[in-house]
């Protein structure tokens, strides 16, 4: 089926009156309850919903929308401050944090009115690729219920098996794109620092935009690498990913490492044309471990941009491989510094103990932190002591460098845009992904998606087609710094090109959405 | 090379999460190993990368006062206060173990 602008479709919808805010509002929390298997949510926002959708009708009545996004439903990260909403981060320490304030993204779209159905689930503090490892239990891929996917996995099994059979989300942001790709919201933030936004929109078959560096202020984000993280924005199209964007990117005072230029909010042309582009393969990102029909795949969509007439050359990445070291280093530094703030005393978690301040602060943190976040506190310290700063900390800034540079050259050298694969597999069953440790896990996950961070270049994860296993997969497009419109273009003429499929959930009893597809698409069951 | 329990021990009061069980002292070693991949690189003369944006100059507002007077609900989070003071346990005194 072809996708035509979600936001806008349903925007439409909303002022030609033929659904209310507070309907659409109310189908969404419904489907939030029927999913509530998915562990997709931490917390949901029921009440407050409900009170923005209907404040959101009463614009509507007077025949004045704030904008393209008024009534619609949108979910945020739980690492994103959200005023008078739990944040927890997926951890005990932030448990019964309330946060006083609004992130700026967040605020934005409630600028705009935009209804805000919920926080979703994460990694604890975003760390990992799986979004397995929150205190609150893992988030389970929504595709992992769908027909296509027991069609092609276990046709015959019965529902117990079915129950040990279901995939991960991929992460950090795995609840943003499971709450997407199960349609109880139209739009998601989530957060990447490594790929935790692309690498779950990968697996679970929607759009996962990066953008660069400093384009989208990240305050009001609990931050995990100052140096790479950014809002990540989540929807089910290239257009509505370019919608959210208008809305978000430009200069926040309030984040000094946001660019002061002028941001122009830009529309997708209707029939992208990419015959005049040069289109880059970097041929280090047939990494080890990538699944033959990932490669195909690539291939296939490297052959459709030659036959559109683009430029499409092979190009080399030398230091790709190192990526994922480099970020090892940098992340565990960074994220030594910002967790130290957490010490119980101003806000979070805080222990019993009273013996001393010092071992308040241990305990608390013993108490508060998983076992991933506690060694990625003691790895960075390490690193950062005297003895290690020179042979670690800045060996790998001058490492980034590098990562950087490789960039930049291939992008002087005329290359528009890069097509690279997104993630080396479809998504893996959750009893098969526990067997490794996060650690190793993210590194092997990370590993194509890792750069663009290092670099802090633009990138944006389009579902491409369904895997053997009846999963998605998706191709991954990296552009230039602050290119985002020429990269959403180019995504949007591949996202035309392949048609992927409808999710077709199945365990789920859906209402009908009619009203929500003005497209031919396949029903639900 | 192994690390040593000095190296430990100092480790444990500059991060103050305590990691005392052979599993977290065996994570520490493979991350270690792990990152001494970057040794591999040559980096002669390469320039630490701080920032991707380090060719920018760093936004300056105003000294201006625009926000504040927002105690309470900053107090609100804590879980120990007096008036407006968080409340630590007495003294600094070293780590104790517990």
């Amino acid at each position: 089926a072809v996708k035509g602008t979600l936001c806008f479709q349903v925007s439409a919808a909303l002022r030609e009156g033929q659904i209310t805010p507070t309907e659409l509002c109310q189908r969404c929390l419904s489907l939030i309850r029927s999913t509530k298997f998915l562990n997709a949510y931490i917390t949901v926002t029921e009440e407050t919903a409900l009170k923005q959708a209907e404040e959101s009708e009463e614009r509507f009545r007077r025949g004045q929308p704030l904008g393209v996004l008024d009534g619609i439903p949108v979910a945020v990260k739980d690492n994103f401050n959200t005023a008078g909403i739990e944040t927890t981060c997926a951890s005990n320490m932030l448990r019964g944090y309330i946060s006083p304030y609004n992130a700026t993204v967040v605020q934005k779209l409630l600028d705009q009115g935009a209804v805000l159905v919920g926080k979703t689930n994460l990694d604890e503090f975003a760390m990992g690729s799986g979004s397995t490892d929150g205190v609150f239990g893992p988030v389970r891929n929504p595709w992992s219920y769908s027909r296509q996917y027991k069609e092609k996995s276990a046709p015959k099994s019965h529902s117990e098996d079915r129950e040990s059979k279901w995939v991960i989300t991929g992460g950090s942001s795995g609840g943003s794109a499971a709450a997407v790709s199960s349609f109880t919201c139209f739009a998601a933030l989530g957060s990447d620092t490594g790929g935790s936004t692309r690498n779950p929109a990968a697996h679970c078959g929607v759009v996962g935009l990066k953008p660069t560096y400093g384009l989208i202020s990240r305050h009001g984000l609990i931050p995990l690498v100052n140096s790479m993280d950014v809002p990540g924005i989540l929807t089910r199209c290239v257009d509505d990913a370019a919608v959210v964007l208008g809305l978000l990117a430009g200069h926040d005072p309030k984040d000094s490492t946001t660019i002061q230029d002028k941001f122009k909010p830009f529309e997708l042309p209707n029939l992208p044309d990419v015959s005049k582009l040069s289109i880059g393969i970097p041929k280090e990102y047939h990494a080890p471990g990538l699944s033959g029909e990932i490669l195909a795949l690539w291939s296939k969509a490297a052959d459709l941009f030659k036959k559109a007439g683009a430029k499409v050359i092979e190009v080399s990445l030398p230091h790709t491989r190192y990526s994922i070291v480099c970020y090892h280093v940098l992340c565990t530094a960074e994220v030594a510094s910002n967790m130290a703030r957490f010490d119980g005393l101003e806000y979070g978690h805080r222990s019993d103990t009273n013996k001393s301040t010092e071992s308040m602060y241990a305990a608390t943190r013993r108490e508060g932190f998983n076992a991933v976040v506690r060694g990625r506190i003691l790895s960075g310290n390490y690193f950062l002591l005297k003895q290690n700063y020179e042979r670690y900390f800045v060996k790998a800034q001058q490492v980034r460098r590098l990562i950087a540079h490789d960039f930049s050259k291939v992008f002087g050298n005329g290359v528009d845009v890069l097509l690279t694969p997104t993630t080396l597999t479809d998504a893996a069953p959750y009893t098969e992904f526990i067997k490794e440790d996060n650690r190793t896990r993210s590194a092997q996950d990370d590993i194509l998606t890792q750069a663009a961070n290092m670099a802090g270049l633009p990138a944006i994860n389009v579902p491409a087609a369904l895997s053997e296993r009846g999963l998605p997969v998706g191709l991954q497009f990296i552009g230039r710094s602050f290119q985002e419109k020429q990269l959403l273009t180019v995504a949007k003429w591949f996202e035309k090109q392949v048609e992927f499929p409808r999710i077709q959930l199945e365990e789920v009893k859906r209402h009908d959405h009619g009203v929500l597809q003005h497209q031919k698409s396949a029903s639900f069951s | 090379q192994a690390v040593t329990v000095e190296v430990l021990d100092h480790l444990e009061r500059l991060a103050l999460v305590d990691f005392r069980d052979s599993e977290g002292v065996e994570r520490l070693q493979k991350a270690i190993q792990f990152a001494d991949q970057l040794h591999e690189v040559n980096t002669d003369g390469v320039e630490p990368m701080d920032s991707v944006l380090e060719d920018r100059c760093l936004y300056l507002r105003g000294d201006d006062v625009t926000e504040g007077n927002c105690t309470k609900e900053l107090m609100k989070n804590a879980r120990e206060k007096v008036e407006e003071y968080f409340v630590a346990p007495p003294g600094i005194v070293l780590l104790i173990k517990i």
